[in-house]
């Protein structure tokens, strides 16, 4: 059990001439939870897709389960549980008839057992009548796991799970990865939620088809080398015009009253904050830089270099 | 007040975003610039309702002066092509069975002596009627014709004796339009029903975006195919009950030939049509495209197939046309087995094309399917 869920290295992947992947190197452990991140179109779902024998790597290799992605897809499909972006089973069946219709995909007998504890387990009983195209988001999206999770895969991979989902079944969809996890099960998880981001083991941040950073997020956090400060009270939207492309200020930005100003250097940042702070009477705390000021800097120098 | 019902702005609007969709999809654009034209080409040189230079065979034992002129006098006429001019009597009878030939001209052998004697002579036409707009050309010109050849070829030597001609107007001596189309539209039904029914069925599933879903589970190409065909063969052997009764009991048509023999032949028509549909949803992206091409496809096959106007009558590039589509070939075996009473030998070459039909267009769609989003 040493070799990891997920093992590629230098994936590629074009689409007419356009680079979409570019040489991705990625490494998941068994029973992680790992976060995939990314602006939009950066290329997390192709590279899913590509580690679900879904798309064919122009460039690279890679190990999904031990199996090899070019040669090994049917055995890969065996074991991997992949929940698509978009709402993709069939909205004219049922709960009950589209799981049955999964179950018996992957030969599962007896399918009526299959299909009513798979149904018991994620809380569908009630609905199994209910055509799936008459769900809501939430309801959908826990159909679509209980269909992945079905046959026991040893790797989930979910391509932004929670879009246009609520708060609360957000939160009982983390629940669930996290008591699969601590079962052994291994996820890639793509989101661009930060408060997402954080509950992962471990993220890898994808931009323009590279992958810029990775590690856990206190790692990805202090390897960008940012410090914060926040300004309180006074006048912040004077404030916000005037540190914008200041000295040492590289990003600024609202939290609610609040305005956070990031920099490298944490000298230079209070001395471009503490003279705008004393005009606009405004207080200057230290604070911890987030994910996504993070995430934002990563953007911006990925851009520069693409 | 206009301006709430109609106005000239937001109506351009509307008229430019779909002129920009219609230009999107090249598909939709190049069938309505090409099928009017491909059609119009095709069917104004292809069809014709007055069938000439239809294949006949000649059993003609002795083969002297009096029977060449009888030959070269039929060919004359512009509705008699002997291509096969030295049959005998059961040759002859198999390739009118299996609709080879049209017309079985027959001169006995006592034919040049009885002109000779001054006796009056005869001959005998067999010609399939189980379509009666072939045979009545062919018919209604032959007394004349034939007589003056036979006169100017006795010449002055004897005065030119009366001639005989027998027609056997076979299969359908009455010459009942129904007894030809019913059968044949049995194969019509199916082919449009059949072909754009699984035409769609790959297509709804990229449309609808469950494809990727479909894709990611361990199904293979051939059980995906299956699972989309089967039950349409379903459907086929509903319509195929509802057909067959209606033709014997509400439009009368004899049922010659072997029941087994018509629906095995049925059977493989079948399969061949939800291959093709299924071939073509594995091409179309769009259900709208593969509404297309099912057309595209159908409209040739109605007008070349022998269905709406006689097949021999064609020229021969649109009969060579018409071979490439199953209908033709059923229609052949339709007809052979349930009006003629052919039996497997006859028909076995249709069979042989149509299993054919459904090899090929199973590979090609296996082929085609495309196993990753790529």
């Amino acid at each position: 059990m040493t070799e990891p869920a997920i093992a590629v290295t230098g994936l590629t992947k074009r689409f007419g001439g356009r680079v979409v992947v570019d040489r991705v190197t990625l490494s998941v452990a068994r029973g992680e939870i790992a976060g995939f991140l990314g602006p939009n179109g950066s290329g997390k779902t192709t590279t899913i897709r590509m580690m679900c024998g879904l798309l064919e790597p122009d460039g690279g290799e890679g190990r999904v389960l031990g199996h090899d992605i070019r040669r090994e897809r049917r055995a890969i499909k065996r074991r991997v549980g992949y929940m698509t972006q978009r709402f993709s089973f069939y909205e004219d069946l049922t709960i009950e008839e589209n799981l049955r219709f999964v179950a018996g995909l992957y030969g599962m007998r007896p399918v009526a057992r299959a299909v009513r504890d798979t149904l018991a387990d994620l809380g569908l009983t009630s609905r199994r009548g209910q055509l799936a195209g008459a769900l809501s988001g939430g309801w959908k999206q826990r159909l679509a796991l209980a269909a992945c999770l079905m046959h026991k895969p040893d790797l989930l991979l979910l391509d932004e799970p929670t879009a246009g989902v609520d708060p609360k079944a957000r939160r009982e969809f983390w629940d669930e990865i996290h008591a699969r996890a601590a079962e052994g099960l291994t996820v890639l998880v793509s989101t661009h939620y930060m408060d997402e981001a954080e509950r992962c083991h471990r993220i890898a941040y994808i931009s323009y088809g590279r992958l810029v950073a990775h590690g856990t997020v206190a790692e990805v956090v202090a390897g960008a080398g940012l410090s914060t400060l926040v300004l309180t009270g006074g006048r912040t939207a004077e404030a916000a015009r005037a540190l914008d492309g200041a000295e040492g200020v590289e990003q600024v930005a609202h939290f609610g009253a609040t305005l956070h100003v990031v920099g490298r250097d944490p000298d230079r940042l209070r001395r471009a904050v503490a003279p705008v702070a004393a005009e606009m009477g405004a207080r200057i705390d230290p604070a911890e830089t987030s994910l996504e000021d993070v995430f934002i800097k990563l953007m911006g120098e990925a851009r520069d270099t693409a | 007040m206009i301006g709430r019902v109609l106005s000239f702005g937001r109506l351009m609007a509307l008229l430019a975003k779909e002129t920009i969709q219609m230009r999107r999809d090249r598909l939709t654009f190049g069938m309505m610039l090409g099928i009017p034209l491909v059609q119009l080409m095709l069917f104004g040189f292809a069809i014709n309702t007055d069938p000439k230079e239809l294949p006949a065979a000649l059993v003609a034992p002795t083969q002297d002066r009096f029977t060449r002129a009888m030959v070269s006098a039929l060919e004359l006429t512009g509705y008699y092509r002997f291509v096969a001019p030295d049959a005998t009597a059961a040759e002859a009878e198999r390739m009118i069975a299996r609709g080879d030939v049209s017309f079985v001209v027959t001169i006995p052998s006592d034919f040049g002596r009885r002109v000779m004697r001054g006796e009056s002579p005869s001959i005998l036409i067999d010609a399939d009627a189980t379509d009666p707009s072939v045979a009545s050309g062919a018919i209604s010109t032959l007394g004349t014709v034939a007589g003056q050849a036979l006169s100017r070829e006795a010449g002055v030597a004897a005065p030119a004796p009366g001639l005989s001609v027998v027609v056997h107007r076979r299969y359908n001596p009455e010459g009942v339009t129904q007894y030809n189309i019913v059968p044949a539209l049995l194969g019509v039904i199916l082919q449009l029903t059949m072909v754009m029914m699984t035409a769609m069925a790959l297509t709804r599933e990229t449309e609808r975006g469950t494809m990727e879903n479909l894709l990611s589970m361990p199904a293979t190409p051939l059980e995906v195919m299956l699972g989309k065909i089967v039950p349409y063969l379903g459907v086929g052997a509903v319509q195929v009950v509802v057909v067959l009764a209606a033709s014997r009991l509400v439009f009368g048509v004899p049922f010659v030939g072997s029941l087994t023999l018509i629906l095995a032949g049925v059977f493989v028509f079948v399969m061949a049509l939800v291959i093709l549909g299924y071939l073509i949803s594995t091409v179309a992206r769009t259900q709208m495209q593969a509404m297309q091409i099912t057309f595209f496809f159908f409209l040739p096959s109605l007008m070349l197939s022998g269905f709406m106007f006689p097949y021999r009558g064609m020229p021969g590039w649109a009969q060579a046309l018409g071979e490439i589509f199953p209908l033709t070939h059923f229609l052949r075996l339709i007809r052979a087995v349930m009006l003629k009473g052919a039996g497997l030998a006859t028909v076995s070459g249709s069979f042989l094309v149509l299993g054919l039909f459904v090899l090929v267009l199973a590979l090609a769609a296996l082929t085609r399917f495309r196993k990753t989003l790529d």
